[in-house]
């Protein structure tokens, strides 16, 4: 349980930048989660804390000792591996004694440790078991009390469900969770899949290309995205291209006059949540927003329904309505109206 | 079902040499001829009595044990450093490690006979014809088996599991100790077992390599050849066959050898 800072770190390949200036402050007890797509530098930042990785240049400490140059088997971090990592010739119960073995624990010390962390897991009944010899699901239950029995300072979580099935996924997300909050554990998980990082993060860190594109709250990269990159990876967007024209006024490349809360000149780009855009039937003056267009396109998803609206030559969004039998839904090709309040659509400057 | 015919005919191919032999070693007259007139087991109680296959036995027995260990103790780290490893020329030293089993026997023999006679007159140490000899021109043979064996499973292995195990608390020694030599230890004992077979069955180039008195078992079947053609020699070579697939079975009943070959 502890602190950990990354403080500028880089690190190169050559000329390729894995990690680009990257700082984070994590604090005690706090689930931190790196999200980005793949070759976004979230794994390489994970592995630096784990010390796998030694950075060109920045430091990691740990309750403010510097421990950048530690090898990994001195840093007393839990990791738990995308592939479970299990040891396959040893039972549970050996692998999970294994960090405790390494620690020089006496063996009669060892066991109420390894019972505690197996019912932690609910596994208690297999730990004679061999890792084969269990489910996807349950070998991620015995990588994690692998990595939680011998107290870590830090927990690592490197993509630690995307091998699950997307129930059991479901699942073991809040199982994590609970687990870690009990346990006031610090941890750092990365991931792809952004509903994954949202469900379970106190705190999301959004990164391309090496950078930190954003560091907040749930609320805050969805309702007040940094950057375009943020605005299109956490939740839906649709962007429509074009120019602000004067304060609060965005002009689109295919001529819609909207009104806006950006401010600001020169060419830039409008995104909009489709959920956050009303279909009206007739034209709506009370909004701020109100664009005639035809449904050319309707995805059907169950509680909710996605329309593809065309709005102009150039420009088409996606507006998603929740299914209630009280709506009739429209159809292909027929004529709407789609409005919105002029918070709704945030500007982004190119 | 042609697929099944052609692999009959190739298992045929393969098995028919070694039946014939097998059916050899029981005729019961001195010169192999067809049909044969009885059978015995003449030839096998012989075989006890003629010293030069019991010593020819005794030590490519030895040598092969012996060129099989410092090959291991080559292999093991070399196939390490390869797979793990991130150097300059790092293929080139897996070529170099592959070479011999690319080299002819013949021309490994003639190589190191001549390296040999030029090194005793340089430095006067009695290395031609000395066992040391030829257990080096042996542990030649030997690498290319354990270091394609052993980086082939090293290659399977999830890397994961070691940094699992180093972020656990062990050390590299600890980790390769307790981790990375059991998951390899199956490439470990095929690697062993075939480093004995071509060192155990090496002919052209031990022809080079022995000094008199000093003969191992391939060639004092190709001595006896020389002079006899009776079904001794058939004898002997169904007592090898036995001895090198016992040890295969032996192997496998530890490791799935086609798992890892």
């Amino acid at each position: 349980m502890a602190r950990l800072q990354l403080t500028g770190i880089t690190k190169r390949y050559g000329d390729f930048k894995a990690t680009d200036d990257v700082s984070l402050d994590i604090a005690d007890g706090e689930f931190l989660v790196l999200l980005g797509p793949s070759g976004c530098g979230k794994t390489t930042t994970l592995r630096i804390i784990a010390g796998f990785i030694e950075p060109t240049s920045g430091r990691v400490l740990l309750d403010e000792r510097d421990i950048t140059a530690l090898p990994p088997w001195k840093r007393n971090a839990g990791l738990v591996f995308q592939s479970y990592a299990l040891f396959p010739h040893m039972t549970v119960a050996e692998n999970i004694a294994f960090g405790l073995e390494m620690r020089k624990m006496p063996k009669a010390d060892m066991a109420p440790k390894i019972t505690e962390a197996l019912r932690l897991v609910r596994l208690d009944h297999l730990s004679d078991r061999l890792p084969r010899q269990l489910s996807g699901g349950q070998q991620q239950r015995v990588a994690l009390a692998r990595a939680l029995v011998f107290r870590p300072d830090v927990l690592l979580l490197d993509e630690p469900l995307s091998n699950l099935d997307a129930k059991l996924r479901q699942d073991v997300r809040v199982e994590i969770r609970e687990l870690q909050r009990k346990l006031g554990l610090t941890t750092v998980m990365v991931t792809h899949d952004q509903e994954e990082a949202l469900t379970m993060a106190d705190r999301l860190v959004v990164m391309s290309e090496g950078r930190i594109r954003q560091i907040g709250s749930q609320q805050d990269l969805y309702e007040r995205p940094a950057e375009k990159f943020v605005a299109d990876f956490v939740g839906r967007s649709t962007f429509i291209g074009g120019r602000m024209d004067g304060p609060g006024r965005f002009v689109s490349v295919g001529g819609l006059v909207v009104a806006c809360e950006g401010t600001g000149s020169g060419s830039a780009s409008l995104a909009l949540r489709p959920e956050r855009l009303a279909l009206t039937s007739a034209a709506a003056p009370a909004m701020d927003n109100s664009f005639p267009g035809a449904v050319e396109f309707i995805s059907y998803l169950g509680s909710q329904v996605d329309l593809h609206v065309r709005l102009s030559p150039l420009e088409r969004v996606i507006v998603q309505i929740q299914n209630r039998p009280e709506q009739p839904l429209p159809v292909i090709g027929e004529q709407v109206h789609i409005g919105w309040s002029k918070s709704t659509g945030r500007v982004f400057q190119a | 079902m042609a697929l099944r015919a052609a692999a009959g005919v190739s298992l045929a191919y393969i098995l028919l040499p070694m039946l014939f032999v097998i059916w050899l070693a029981f005729f019961a007259q001195e010169i192999p001829s067809f049909p044969p007139e009885g059978y015995s087991l003449k030839w096998f109680r012989a075989i006890p009595g003629n010293d030069r296959f019991v010593t020819g036995f005794l030590l490519s027995l030895q040598v092969a044990v012996v060129s099989t260990s410092i090959g291991l103790a080559i292999g093991v780290p070399a196939a390490v450093c390869l797979v793990r490893g991130r150097f300059t020329g790092r293929e080139a030293v897996n070529n170099l490690l592959l070479l011999p089993l690319i080299v002819p026997g013949i021309v490994l023999g003639i190589a190191l006979y001549v390296f040999h006679v030029e090194t005793e007159i340089a430095t006067g140490w009695p290395i031609l014809g000395s066992l040391g000899g030829l257990v080096a021109g042996h542990v030649l043979i030997a690498i290319p088996w354990t270091v394609r064996l052993i980086t082939a499973s090293l290659v399977g292995m999830d890397r994961a599991v070691e940094e699992a195990a180093q972020s656990l608390g062990a050390d590299r020694l600890i980790t390769f100790r307790r981790i990375t030599l059991p998951a390899i230890l199956p490439g470990i004992v095929a690697a062993s077992l075939f480093g004995f077979i071509a060192s155990f069955g090496n002919l052209e180039m031990s022809l080079f390599l022995v000094g008199p008195g000093r003969t191992t078992l391939p060639i004092a079947i190709l001595q006896y050849l020389e002079w006899k053609i009776d079904p001794t020699i058939a004898a002997v070579s169904v007592l090898q066959i036995l001895f090198i697939g016992g040890a295969m079975l032996l192997t496998d009943r530890f490791v799935n050898i086609g798992r890892v070959v």
